[in-house]
């Protein structure tokens, strides 16, 4: 603890420099001179604020989160609007001024009380106490409180749910519309020329046999447009073997060669793989509508508690992730999930769009055979 | 010819045992899940063909495929004629993968044409291969790789993967049944399939046509 001490009483330097420039170039932005430097010094910030987290985290036993806004593939420019509105940066920059003064003291402290050998009594006792309550200091400048947090995480998910809501009351609509049109239409129909063919049973036996066959046409394009439907919503190979395999089989279908390589094979949540498809089969559909490509590939990678999978093709690049409802709808049903999804497209591509979602991998397990399709 | 039959729903299973037995087939057992499936086919010396639907208890997922595929690889070319609501080429490709021939993959809706079913069932029991149309018309409409082929000799290959005979394909095609035969020398060579027997190079044409 005393090395860690040592050390923040060094870093204080660093610590003051990088203050008076923030401050500095945070005046210069009006006059575009201080952009470059706040480019430089906000991260250098992070870093010893990151520094000091760990630090605080390993003297209290107890994590001490980062918790900066994520910047995504933003411009210099975005990325400064980002930093500029993240309370965190503010923080950063409260804790600069006011907790290092403070801090430093105590940091000091415990060097002077070892340095000096006749308080060392002193410092044997003395250590432990001051270093947790610098911590402490740190701590609570450099993470939200657990309101502050719960507070965020409500604002999050008030508006995920809304977006969740909207999606599902959208989709309803739309398999509504779907079965109204296809099947419901073509039942009526089939009724009615079952009622024909009974009607002339007795009269024209041999047109009632031909009307009858054409009700058995009937049928099957009723089936057919029932499986479209089954399709929409949850397709068979995803229900039976998982989000690989009904990549796979989406793959096949596309018109354009699409590789689907990976380590990923567990089966997740349900919602979670169902999610994970259509974002999936939107990006794919996007490819092949919009990117002149000659190759897609699809990527599933992760762990125990995360999935990533990236969506990649050689098309012409210079793709607008805000352009389209399409992938806004993709973005927001991952949110749902606290999933992300980011979009790098250079002009000349390629094209990668890379899905993340926090998954808790469930085994196989059993399904219940109302599910049939 | 002896069928073992394996479909969960009552009815859909009656009516199948009903139509078999009024075609000259004999059913040897009727399973209604996975598990008399399996003692069922524990000695396949008893049957001639099996018969299954894909979902099957206990999970509804895809346990009759991968029942078919366990007794193929047990009794390689086992005949057997999988049925489903839906069809994935995915499972075809599964299907046709030992390129033993003798697999049949079809919507459940087709039984209702009952003269072509029954056809199909025989067709799979004698060797042949029978895809549905729907499959057949996905593989279509997407430019395979057998692209070094007319649109006539792709329009043969799709019937060949429905499983049709020389006859039915020239009758189809309104052409003579030596043209048939001259388009399907044509796809073998072009494929670069060794010479074979027939029903096997056939197997084979349809395999590399699917994209195996």
């Amino acid at each position: 603890m005393t090395g860690y001490a040592a050390l923040q009483v060094l870093l204080s330097v660093p610590a003051l420099l990088l203050f008076v420039l923030n401050a500095v170039a945070g005046t210069l932005v009006v006059i575009v001179v201080g952009i470059p430097i706040l480019l430089l010094t906000l991260p250098a910030t992070r870093w010893l604020a990151d520094r000091h987290r760990r630090m605080a985290a390993d003297v209290l036993g107890s994590p001490v989160p980062s918790p900066y806004r994520p910047t995504g593939d933003a411009g210099p420019i975005g990325r400064l609007r980002i930093w500029a509105a993240d309370p965190m940066t503010w923080r950063d920059e409260a804790w600069l001024l006011l907790a290092l003064p403070l801090a430093l003291t105590m940091s000091l402290l415990v060097v002077l009380l070892l340095v000096l050998v006749v308080t060392g009594v002193a410092w044997w006792f003395g250590v432990g106490p001051i270093m947790v309550a610098r911590s402490r200091l740190d701590r609570a400048l450099l993470t939200f409180g657990t309101t502050e947090r719960l507070e965020q995480r409500v604002e999050v998910l008030t508006e995920t749910r809304n977006d969740s809501l909207d999606h599902s009351a959208a989709e309803l609509r739309r398999i509504e519309r779907d079965l109204h049109d296809g099947a419901q239409a073509r039942l009526v129909g089939l009724g009615l020329t079952l009622g024909m063919a009974a009607d002339l049973m007795d009269r024209d036996p041999e047109e009632a046999r031909r009307i009858l066959d054409e009700a058995r046409q009937t049928t099957g394009a009723a089936l057919g447009d029932l499986r479209d439907v089954v399709r929409g919503i949850h397709p068979p190979v995803l229900a039976d073997r998982g989000l690989r395999s009904a990549l796979e089989a989406l793959s096949l279908d596309l018109a354009l060669p699409v590789a689907v390589t990976g380590s990923f094979t567990d089966r997740l949540s349900a919602p979670v793989e169902s999610a994970v498809y259509f974002a999936v089969a939107e990006c794919l559909a996007n490819v092949g509508k919009h990117a002149d490509a000659a190759h897609a590939w699809v990527e599933l990678t992760g762990d125990a508690d995360r999935l990533r999978v990236v969506v990649g093709d050689d098309g012409h690049g210079g793709a607008d992730p805000g352009a389209g409802t399409g992938m806004r709808g993709v973005a927001r049903r991952l949110a749902a999930f606290d999933g992300t999804m980011r979009v790098s497209s250079p002009i000349g591509g390629p094209t990668l769009v890379t899905l993340e979602v926090p998954c808790a991998s469930s085994s196989p397990r059993t399904r219940p055979s109302s599910g049939k399709a | 010819m002896r069928v073992v039959l394996a479909e969960d729903q009552t009815l859909l299973r009656e009516g199948l045992i009903r139509l078999l037995e009024s075609h000259g087939f004999e059913v040897v057992a009727a399973a209604e899940d996975a598990e008399s499936l399996a003692q069922a086919l524990a000695d396949p010396q008893t049957a001639d063909v099996a018969l299954l639907d894909v979902r099957l208890p206990p999970t509804g997922t895809d346990e009759g495929l991968r029942a078919a595929v366990d007794l193929r690889r047990r009794r390689p070319g086992f005949p057997v004629l999988v049925l489903s609501q839906y069809v994935e080429r995915i499972y075809a490709r599964e299907l046709l993968a030992d390129g033993e021939g003798g697999v049949g993959y079809l919507l459940k809706e087709r039984v209702g044409d009952v003269r072509e079913f029954v056809e199909a069932l025989r067709r799979v029991a004698g060797g042949g291969t029978v895809l549905d149309p729907e499959v057949v018309a996905a593989v279509m409409a997407r430019q395979q790789p057998v692209e070094r082929l007319t649109p006539r000799e792709r329009e043969v290959l799709a019937l060949m993967a429905e499983g049709r005979s020389n006859a039915a394909i020239a009758a189809g095609l309104v052409v003579t049944e030596k043209a048939v035969a001259k388009h399907t020398n044509n796809i073998f060579a072009k494929l670069d399939l060794p010479p074979a027997p027939d029903d096997n190079r056939r197997v084979l044409a349809v395999l590399a046509w699917l994209g195996l």
